[in-house]
């Protein structure tokens, strides 16, 4: 279909990308992006990096405000989709209705509240207009506290403590990013952090949030002038589930990143895919995957079905002076093997699954490469050659 | 203000106003040049900003760090002598009136 009114819910990272990939695709119909946050829509990842330390808002923005003029894009901000009415193929945005040949659904996700009392007065990082408040609220205070030893509190303790502030890190997991790095590379972030002055209580959530201070569930209390959520995130998928399509951790998709409803797709933080690899629903939250989504939509909308979505997950995180690449990946029980001071491979089975990389920007990208291969490499082929990726992308030129 | 020229792979050429220490790849995301996509935001994590730098202009920006060059290793576009992540170039006086070509896709 390349005439048609394609609705997309959700200016985010992968919602604008829909959009443009549309237009680059040779989508010749309307495109009405909509998206709830006020202003241009703008990149996440610097919330917690370059923009906590320099301010500068102005760089964010994915694109120029002219730019979907240009593109013939219908931008709607500060406005909110209320509702989907699938039979008459219709959106619902306040007073307004919009009928749709198409919809795409990048809703993203928003921050995970859990039940703790006084939580309310914890800050939270998700959005500009909440990185503008921390970044005020920094200004100013000397002790921070942080809910959550993931990659956005880990990110933002690093910023906190170059600007001299005392941090301290509680995370109820046993071990820091858990849910996604190796053990190993736990530790070395744990170590890193630590000397440059952080101090973790880990397997220690906390309990309670009081003026001053935060309790721990060990009992100990922590003083604290500013207490930062960063414990982790629910998908938005009301919509989706209003309006009768299948969620599970996310809106479920097919192959094709298609909804129970075949009119209608899902991508980005949003959705739950299903892995290429393992055949299991997964979620991811990073810009890769919204945005190799948003073209595999695009693609498929104007050209019709194409291959199964099965893009090589990739992620960063930029922590002081340290910059971790994820490459693949990895579920919990995946074992790991630990190569140099740097870099962790990642096995399921006897599989290369992921690879993990500190300051190592080549090993990243010959990673990603490898992992484009099916079958991924084994663990023998590796071993052999000692876990020089090098040799084994090598490979591809014969 | 410095002067830099985009010429897209379709030969669409936008000169475009920089300050600087903007990089190349940040002007370029400001103006909405289609030809860059920079997903990692000026990182260096995605080799999503690749630019081959006009001839006349290469002695100037200089050539590419190790870092970079690893990463341009895996840029979809072939890689020539003078590619560049845009997102390492930094504008000064001396890269008034600056010319990158842009290759044919980023991803
Ligand atoms: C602080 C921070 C740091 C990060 N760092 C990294 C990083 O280093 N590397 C990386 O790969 N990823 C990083 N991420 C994750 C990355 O930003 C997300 O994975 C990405 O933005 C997902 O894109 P998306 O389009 O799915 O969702 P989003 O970008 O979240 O966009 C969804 C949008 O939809 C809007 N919306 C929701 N419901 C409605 C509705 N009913 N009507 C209208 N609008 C609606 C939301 O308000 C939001 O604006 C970071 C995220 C944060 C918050
Ligand atoms: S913008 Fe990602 S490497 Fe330059």
């Amino acid at each position: 279909m390349n005439d048609g009114h394609v609705v997309i819910v959700g200016a985010g990272q992968g919602g604008v990308q829909a959009a443009l990939s549309l237009r680059q695709e040779g989508h010749g119909g309307a495109i009405t992006l909509i998206g709830d946050e006020e202003g241009l829509p703008y990149q996440r990842p610097p919330l917690s990096k370059d923009y906590l330390k320099t301010g500068q808002a102005e760089r964010l923005a994915l694109r120029p405000a002219d730019y979907f003029d240009r593109k013939a894009i219908n931008l709607w901000t500060g406005r909110r989709v209320d509702g989907i009415d699938r039979a008459a193929r219709r959106v619902h945005v306040g007073q307004d209705t919009l009928t749709y040949d198409r919809l795409i659904l990048a809703t993203g996700t928003r921050n995970l509240i859990p039940p703790i009392p006084g939580i309310g007065r914890a800050f939270g990082l998700r959005t500009l207009a909440e990185a503008k408040g921390l970044r005020d609220a920094l200004n100013g205070t000397r002790r921070i506290a942080v809910i959550g030893g993931g990659f956005i509190g880990l990110e933002v303790a690093a910023v906190a403590r170059a600007g001299r502030h005392e941090v301290h890190v509680a995370e109820a997991a046993p071990r820091l990013m858990s849910r996604v790095l190796s053990p190993q590379m736990s530790e070395r972030f744990r170590a890193k952090h630590e000397a440059l002055g952080t101090r973790f209580h880990l397997g220690n959530g906390v309990t309670e949030l009081r003026d001053g201070c935060i309790v721990l569930a060990s009992g100990e209390t922590i003083d604290a002038d500013l207490v930062l959520l960063a414990a982790g995130v629910r998908p938005n998928t009301e919509l989706a589930e209003a309006a009768g399509l299948a969620v599970d951790n996310g809106v479920v998709v097919d192959p094709l990143l298609r909804t129970s409803d075949p009119e209608i797709y899902a991508l980005g933080d949003c959705c739950a895919f299903p892995d290429p690899e393992s055949g299991n629903h997964v979620r991811l939250e990073s810009v890769q995957a919204a945005t190799d989504q948003a073209r595999a939509i695009a693609r498929t909308i104007v050209h019709g079905a194409q291959e199964p979505y099965a893009k090589v997950p990739w992620f960063w995180s930029d922590q002081a002076d340290w910059k971790l690449q994820i490459a693949g990946l990895a579920d919990p029980d995946a074992t790991s093997v630990t190569v140099g001071e740097d870099t962790v491979f990642r096995f399921s089975g006897n599989r290369l699954c992921a690879v993990e990389t500190i300051n190592n920007a080549k090993v990243h990208m010959q990673a990603r490469k490898l992992l484009a291969r099916r079958p991924a490499p084994a663990y023998d082929d590796l071993a052999r050659c000692g876990f020089d990726l090098g040799r084994e992308t090598e490979k591809d030129r014969v | 203000m410095i002067k830099v020229t985009f010429i897209e792979y379709d030969g669409t050429r936008t000169t475009v106003e920089g300050r600087n220490g903007d990089s190349v790849m940040s002007l370029a995301a400001a103006q909405g040049i289609d030809g860059i996509v920079a997903e990692c935001g000026g990182g260096m994590m995605c080799a999503t900003c690749h630019c081959y730098v006009d001839d006349k202009w290469f002695a100037r920006t200089g050539p590419r760090s190790d870092d970079e060059a690893d990463m341009l290793d895996c840029a979809v576009a072939e890689v020539r002598q003078t590619s560049r992540l845009s997102c390492q170039i930094t504008l000064s006086d001396a890269l008034d009136g600056l010319v990158v070509h842009l290759p044919e896709t980023q991803v």
